[in-house]
């Protein structure tokens, strides 16, 4: 199979102008004749179905939270970038796109990257009219402020909660296409499976979450918006509810899977503290805009953090990474806590954590001023710990966070299936193998807002004339019975452990061997425990109650079952992957220094997976990047 | 850490539903509520009985998803918490604490602690929204919004939408909610042209879906964790009334 990105010749400026300059369009008229299913409500989603039913076509939407306001996109913090240059500071779309490549250690397309920047621009302008209320100067101009991995002041935020009013914008817009009738929304619906007739994606199966009821939908393309599915470490910065299953279905029926193995492990955590923990909380990294990252210098020290002098402190990002220091990218920074921690240098009851100081913030701007840029992050902080950060440094730990793996897309956001198509993040493209911190938000946004409704109506114009596919379909009938039978079966095991208690063991695996640092040995070792765990799971699981009733043990049963393979193919990716790069760093393949030593001549490339079924191992396809306007470079931010 | 517990159990709506007693006597006082729900849980499953349903989703106390009676006070006794961040180191040992779902005739119950918000969604699909289709907006800076205006809004945005207004209100009404998201928007220059159909259709939505009237008790703005003031429902109130004088 030869992956087709589908990028638009010509100069890196103009490709996406050009692009849609040459899309086929859909008269008004016929919109209303070509139905589409969009899984999920976040950013993603909630944009996309929005934006495509203003335009006229039906739209059926689904989440599994009780509202759509729920998705997990609510719980993002820190901001959204955006190259409007509105500090004078020297940014442009140019510089955003090649930050964010470097961010992302180059393993991402320059086509796709440079229109992220590109349409950043416009998503501000649509946010504020949406009422989203970003944070302002006096004068009433937008204000910024940056973060990891670049050097200007890029990013815009409300308060500690942008992913929250961003959300609210969205689903505002998407309620208000509820109310003319133009999406019709299933909140408390799991999308278990995905149709596939005729070669194309024309449907899917879900689950009402309320009633146990399964329920088919047809349509003439399904947008999958699905998030990410980095729960799959268990102890993670992700909402509960947050899995892998609707792309994993996806996989299963077709569409390839890309760079997996490459999880963000965000360094500023709360660190873990009991095996009772069901999550772990993330501080938002603009903390690291005034916040100085530090550890002591003697092993195993036990005094208090305000008891231990400057001279005794290790502040090792300052230190290792001068020009960027604590705004070092995620991936640098967590790996350089991670290496501390190791060294027997982690601070906090469990030792393993590190400090993130604001004393010399709150001496030189008064405790006011620290206050008012980050108050709730520190209330916040408070309510999970009791402890008072104004007072001593907060501790904080790396911990599981984003997915930059996903189905794989081409330019126009299409998987490898027909019709089948997968924005933010569950899709794989634009972060590389690193995301640079508020570039998500904006994917999500952009994604959905600018790019799919103009690929899709691409798609969409060629499926007018053809026949219509409905749920009577003998597909819908087959993979109907293949849920169902999946489901019966969970319940039918009645061992004597919990879902939880395997995702538990699986996280802990995986965070151990395909987590901040991974060998092949270590790979190798978690692949037969997997399947270790996997053939448990199916022999002693207990959920309780039936499929046909409200049954969250039967739900995440679901998640974790899948969980369980997609950690397989994980791990995988990271042993296949003989290099290191972004936030997958292979023991073997450093620098004398301990940095991630990149092997473009071999790995230049988006590992795409296809599925070979249970008992074969998966195939890889590789996506040779080409570098047509940048020349790689070593990543350094010393 | 021993804890007795009374959880409200009950199958579906139409079901009577009653107050089950529960021991746990290893509660970690770091534990959050929900975790500690969360070992109930775990040790009914492996007992072979149904575990006890309720909502919850980020554990951040942002989502708005979690939410539930906690001795009688919505998400508990701390202040301008929800129920995820509500830590067992505010009880003391062998401490009774009792959970119940939030009540109100337009939030059924569906199982449990777990009760159907989506009247929430109506109302926003009343008009809870500006009319801007995606693709027309004016670059973002040629509307100034004055650093006070942006923060006074937020202040209003912050709404969850957890319901704990309204499962504390004796009158179930829902307008500490529906009055943050016309403050919201009718502060905003953006929002400021739609503000008088807005508020008038968000308002019977909200009277329509069954939610009481306010009669400014103001236990909503005790209990609301995002701190949302009444001083919004006086806003919906003068909105309100403004647009009926001015309905032409
Ligand atoms: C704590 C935290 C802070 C963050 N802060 C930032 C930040 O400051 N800046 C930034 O840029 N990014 C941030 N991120 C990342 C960013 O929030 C996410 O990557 C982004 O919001 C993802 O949006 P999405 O629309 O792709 O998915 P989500 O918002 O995760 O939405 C997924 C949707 O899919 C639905 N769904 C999932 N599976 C199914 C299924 N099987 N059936 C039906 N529905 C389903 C869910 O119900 C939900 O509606 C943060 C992430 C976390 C965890
Ligand atoms: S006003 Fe407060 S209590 Fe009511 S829904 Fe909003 S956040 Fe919850
Ligand atoms: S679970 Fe999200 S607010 Fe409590």
């Amino acid at each position: 199979m030869e992956l087709d990105a589908k990028i638009p010749a010509g100069p890196l400026e103009t490709k996406w102008s050009q692009y849609k300059v040459q899309a086929k369009l859909v008269n008004p008229a016929n919109r209303k004749k070509l139905p589409v299913i969009v899984v999920g409500t976040g950013l993603a989603g909630a944009s996309a179905a929005a934006s495509l039913a203003e335009q006229g076509y039906p739209v059926t939407s689904f989440c599994f939270q009780d509202s759509a306001r729920r998705a997990h996109s609510v719980a993002a913090q820190g901001g959204v970038n955006a190259a409007k240059n509105y500090q004078n500071d020297g940014d442009s779309v140019y510089r955003m796109f090649y930050d964010t490549l470097k961010g992302g250690d180059f393993r991402a397309r320059e086509a796709n990257v440079y229109r992220l920047a590109e349409c950043s621009l416009n998503l501000i302008d649509q946010a504020v009219a949406q009422g989203v209320p970003f944070a302002r100067e006096y004068g009433g101009y937008l204000s910024n402020r940056s973060f990891g991995g670049v050097q200007v002041s890029r990013t815009f935020y409300a308060r500690g909660q942008t992913g929250q009013q961003l959300l609210l914008g969205a689903y505002q817009a998407l309620m208000r296409q509820v109310s003319l009738g133009k999406v019709t929304l299933h909140s408390r619906h799991e999308m278990l499976d995905l149709v596939v007739a005729e070669g194309k994606a024309k449907g899917i199966i879900a689950r009402n979450l309320d009633s146990g009821l399964i329920e088919r939908f047809a349509a003439e393309a399904v947008v999958i918006a699905t998030g990410g599915f980095g729960k799959i470490y268990y102890l993670s910065t992700l909402a509960m509810g947050c899995n892998g299953s609707a792309i994993w279905r996806a996989h299963k029926r077709g569409a390839l899977m890309a760079c997996p193995s490459w999880t963000q492990i965000h360094p500023t955590s709360l660190p873990q503290s009991g095996d009772y923990q069901s999550k772990l909380t993330l501080m938002s990294e603009s903390l690291r805009n005034d916040g100085r990252i530090w550890v002591p210098k003697l092993p195993d020290e036990q005094r208090a953090a305000n008891d231990i002098p400057e001279q005794e402190r290790d502040y090792y990002l300052e230190r290792r990474y001068p020009s960027f220091g604590n705004l070092a990218p995620r991936d640098i920074s967590s790996r350089a806590a991670k290496e501390r921690i190791d060294a027997g240098f982690g601070v906090g009851a469990q030792r393993n954590a590190v400090y993130l100081d604001f004393s010399k913030a709150i001496k030189e701007q008064g405790k006011e001023k620290i206050k008012e840029k980050y108050g709730n992050l520190f209330s916040m902080y408070k309510k999970i710990t009791a402890d008072d950060a104004y007072a001593a440094p907060m501790k904080i730990s790396p911990a599981a966070h984003f997915s930059m793996g996903g189905l794989w897309v081409d330019y126009e956001l299409m998987t490898t299936i027909p019709g089948l198509f997968a924005i933010g993040e569950a899709n794989f493209a634009d972060h590389g193998a690193n995301r640079l911190g508020a570039n998500s938000l904006l994917q999500a946004c952009v994604d959905g807002y600018f790019i799919l409704p103009y690929t899709l109506a691409n798609y969409l114009s060629g499926e007018l004339k053809k026949e219509k596919i409905t749920t009577a379909h003998p597909e819908f009938d087959r993979i109907e019975r293949e849920v169902i039978t999946q489901l019966a079966g969970l319940c039918e095991i009645k061992g004597t452990k919990t879902a939880d208690y395997f995702h538990k063991k699986l996280g802990k695996l995986l965070y151990d061997k395909c987590g901040l640092s991974r060998s092949a040995e270590g790979l190798t070792e978690a692949i037969e425990g997997i399947k270790v765990l996997r053939a448990a799971f199916y022999k002693d699981l207990i959920v309780p109650g039936t499929a046909d009733e409200i049954n969250s043990e039967l739900e995440k049963a679901g998640r974790v079952a899948d969980y369980l393979e997609i950690a397989e193919l994980m791990c995988h990716d990271a042993l296949s992957r003989e290099e290191s790069c972004g936030a997958h760093f292979r023991e073997e393949y450093q620098t004398a220094d301990g940095e991630a030593l990149r092997d473009d001549e071999n790995y230049c490339y988006v590992s795409a997976w296809e599925w070979k079924g249970k008992d074969s191992l998966p195939l890889l396809h590789p996506e040779h990047l080409k570098f047509e306007f940048i020349k790689l470079s070593v990543r350094s931010y010393s | 850490m021993k804890i007795h517990l009374k959880i409200w159990r009950q199958k579906d709506a139409k079901t009577k539903g009653k107050l089950v007693d529960y021991m746990l006597d290893q509660v970690d006082h770091h534990m959050s509520f929900l975790e500690m729900m969360d070992t109930l849980n775990e040790q009914l499953i492996l007992k072979g009985e149904m575990p006890v349903e309720f909502d919850h989703d980020c554990r951040e106390g942002i989502c708005g998803t979690c939410g539930m009676m906690i001795n009688g006070q919505a998400h508990g006794p701390v202040p301008g918490l929800t129920a995820c961040q509500l830590h067992m180191r505010e009880f003391e040992d062998g401490a009774t604490i009792y959970v119940e779902p939030f009540r109100a005739t337009a939030f059924p119950i569906k199982r449990d602690l777990k009760v159907d918000r989506s009247a929430f969604d109506r109302i926003i699909q009343a008009g809870g929204f500006i009319t801007a289709n995606t693709g027309q907006p004016v670059e973002a800076n040629t509307l100034l919004i004055t650093h006070e205006i942006a923060e006074s809004a937020f202040d209003s945005a912050a709404c969850i939408g957890c319901g704990a207004c309204v499962a504390t209100c004796k009158n179930s009404s829902a307008a500490l909610f529906t009055s943050a998201k016309i403050s919201h928007l009718a502060k905003i220059p953006q929002g400021e042209k739609e503000a008088a159909k807005r508020v008038l259709k968000m308002v019977s939505r909200m009277d329509e879906e069954g939610f009481g009237h306010c009669s400014n008790t103001e236990a909503c703005e005790v209990e609301c964790p995002q701190g949302i003031s009444v001083l919004n429902i006086a806003r919906m109130n003068w909105e309100y009334t403004k647009a009926n004088l001015l309905k032409d």
